[in-house]
């Protein structure tokens, strides 16, 4: 996990770097904003990763010499096949296409995206362990 | 109904073939990443040949320099829906979720994406997108006519009052939610699912590559749907974010598009760098010459690349030109460490050249060319002089036509893992000849015209008639690319369960190849000890195996 959080916190730097360099040079504010909120997308998820990685066990797969026996066991729970993505696209195309042609096709498909939330989530509560 | 899916070499009946629904249905429920990834392929591939079409209608107008074929406003439907066809609907797509979802997770040994709802969502998503988009050509003002770039105010509901521009509007909006949820999988995938071993600097470079486009993604998409919905704002609610009448700020428009638009060119790029990298180590039978040196060029490149944008706007006088020229620059030098590499993994190889290794070689030699002029355009004072000339429309062409060669050779590469059948090789070859000459005689009039100042998106030219014969020779380039893609459904057709493939026909080398062809439902039976990037060659050839980095043998 240690190279993954050095990956983000790297670019979360240059980014911050590569802001501070073209704001003060620029004083343009759209750009700056931008690079700015990119920098702390990255320190977001980078810095918790890199948090964890000085706590946790190393992984498996960050040991170069784990064997496959050492992953062995749950890997995780996948879900089996399910319309609600299908609905919840359907759904939300209906509702794009209400931004163009009229209001009404809300009604079918903010139900579709109900009929999909409610749906999809009961299913991922009956699912299997993890 | 989920599935508690145990590592390889455990349990083999919970990688038994999943008994699901069947036919129809079966493609409209499930959360397989290979059967997402393959209707992916074919709605991109569709999307291409759409493209495809409309390119060759574009050409044939301009043929003569006084064209009758299609009016000025079918013209600026035309090369509108091209570019957004070919740039939103067909080469992101195409890269991030089709090959990328079928190849990644079997690439690291996972059972499949880290979100597999979330994957079919996006599928999902990316069809209705782009059916939205494409419903514009059957509206009354017909499809979006301001550019694929939609630049203000020629967004404004006054220029492109119709339906067709909030059909794009929308379809971008749902393309964009769906290319967002895949970079979320595609990162979550690789940081949490890889097998035992698979550290991150024993990944493909293919992953690498899609693991940086997934951050570029979430970096560079919202702000794109961000400013979609400012677009829509401006023309439905009377907000003037855009519009110099209300106090807004036309230009505004440009920074936020371009801000996605060049990451944009990298998350399109990237993939397909990564297919190169892959075919060409495979076919020259060597490792990849300098690993860590490629994914850090990548890094780099995408590091780099969120500094960019404004160079597409040099010639609006508001922005920092040295800033923007000097980081414009300095994509050249990770991109040339690459071209290197590239040429280093060939060097002194067993070169064995099959279609996918005719199609990279053909993807360096094109992406050479776009990528130096290139390097021309970042530079303000050339800039000036080409901007909006056909000197551009070469360059990106040449940029993205590489990008095709480079996918095409990753359908025959991993068309078999997919298939479990080989395509015939002698009709690829010709398919290669087609859309490598077509591609430098489509380009290289358009250079030349760009220098001689015929300027992009005009559908006649009677004031030049002298530009009349280098059009005609581009649009035979184009015409020779139609039959090469014509040649590649033809090769689909004649090699339709044809030649069985194996599980590792090319002798390749990373773990994709360890599994059958196709894959098993979660992909694998069992897996090897992995202690390189080339685990499949290591088991393969446990007499050449790999030598960590750094050592040497004694």
């Amino acid at each position: 996990m240690r190279v993954e959080a050095k990956l983000l916190l790297f670019l979360g730097l240059f980014f911050g770097a590569m802001c501070a360099v073209y704001w003060t040079w620029s004083l343009e504010n759209a750009g700056g904003v931008m690079m700015f909120a990119g920098m702390l997308l990255c320190f977001l998820p980078g810095s918790y990763y890199f948090w964890w990685s000085r706590r946790m066990k190393t992984r498996p797969e960050d040991d170069p010499n784990a064997t496959t026996e050492v992953g062995a066991g749950v890997v995780g729970s996948f879900p089996g096949s399910s319309i609600f993505p299908f609905l919840l696209g359907m759904g939300s195309f209906f509702v794009v296409l209400a931004l163009v042609f009229g209001i009404w096709l809300l009604i079918p498909g903010l139900a579709l995206v109900l009929w999909a939330l409610l749906g999809g989530t009961s299913e991922g509560r009956r699912g299997g362990n993890v | 109904m989920s599935h508690t899916i145990t590592a390889p070499e455990t349990s083999h009946e919970s990688h038994d073939e999943h008994h699901g629904p069947s036919g129809l249905l079966k493609w409209l429920t499930t959360t397989d990443h290979k059967i997402i990834g393959l209707s992916y392929t074919i709605t991109a591939v569709v999307m291409l040949v759409i493209g495809g079409a409309l390119a060759e209608l574009i050409r044939a107008q301009l043929v003569t320099s006084n064209g009758h074929l299609v009016s000025f406003a079918q013209y600026n439907e035309l090369f509108t829906m091209h570019g957004s066809i070919m740039i939103y609907l067909f080469a992101g797509p195409f890269a991030f979720g089709a090959l990328a979802n079928i190849i990644v997770p079997i690439q690291i040994g996972a059972p499949d994406m880290a979100f597999p709802r979330l994957n079919a969502l996006s599928y999902w998503l990316y069809l209705t997108g782009s059916i939205t988009m494409l419903l514009g050509f059957f509206t009354a003002g017909g499809a979006a006519n301001f550019g694929w770039v939609g630049y203000a105010p020629l967004t404004s509901s006054l220029n492109a009052p119709g339906a067709g521009a909030d059909l794009w509007i929308g379809g971008l909006m749902l393309t964009g939610f769906s290319a967002i949820f895949t970079g979320v999988n595609l990162v979550a995938t690789i940081f949490y699912l890889r097998a035992p071993g698979m550290t991150m600097f024993r990944m493909p470079i293919f992953t690498w590559n899609l693991l940086v486009t997934a951050i570029l993604i979430l970096l560079a998409f919202p702000v794109l749907t961000a400013g979609l919905i400012m677009l829509y704002a401006d023309r439905h609610f009377g907000t003037h974010i855009f519009s110099v009448a209300g106090g807004g700020v036309p230009v505004l428009w440009q920074h936020i598009f371009w801000f996605w638009g060049h990451p944009e060119v990298y998350i399109l790029a990237l993939p397909f760098f990564g297919m190169a990298t892959e075919i060409i180590a495979v076919f020259s039978k060597k490792p990849v010459f300098g690993y860590k040196g490629m994914i850090f060029a990548t890094i780099s490149i995408a590091a780099l690349s969120l500094g960019v944008w404004a160079h597409h706007m040099f010639t609006t006088g508001v922005v920092l030109l040295p800033f923007f020229s000097i980081m414009s620059l300095l994509i050249a030098v990770p991109t040339g460490i690459k071209i290197f590499n590239w040429i280093g993994t060939m060097w002194r190889g067993e070169i064995w050249f099959s279609t996918a290794m005719l199609m990279a070689i053909g993807f360096l030699i094109t992406f050479l060319i776009g990528g130096l002029t290139g390097i021309y355009l970042a530079s303000p004072p050339l800039d000036f002089f080409t901007h909006d000339t056909y000197f551009v429309v070469a360059h990106f062409h040449s940029v993205v036509m590489a990008l095709v060669l480079a996918g095409m050779g990753g359908l025959y590469y991993w068309g078999p893992k997919i298939t479990g059948y080989l395509l015939n090789e002698r009709i690829g070859k010709a398919q290669f000849w087609f859309l490598f000459i077509g591609t430098q005689v489509f380009t290289f009039p358009q250079y030349i015209l760009g220098l001689q100042g015929m300027p992009r998106r005009m559908a006649i030219y009677p004031q030049h008639p002298e530009w009349a014969n280098l059009n005609a020779l581009s649009s035979l380039g184009a015409l020779l690319i139609g039959v090469s893609t014509v040649l590649f459904v033809v090769n689909i057709i004649v090699s339709w369960k044809k030649y069985p493939a194996g599980d590792n026909p090319w002798d390749a080398q990373t773990l994709e190849w360890f599994t059958t062809s196709p894959p098993p439902h979660h992909n694998f039976y069992r897996l090897p000890q992995i202690r390189s990037e080339r685990p499949t060659w290591d088991h393969n050839h446990p007499e050449h195996k790999a030598i960590a980095h750094g050592h040497h043998e004694e």
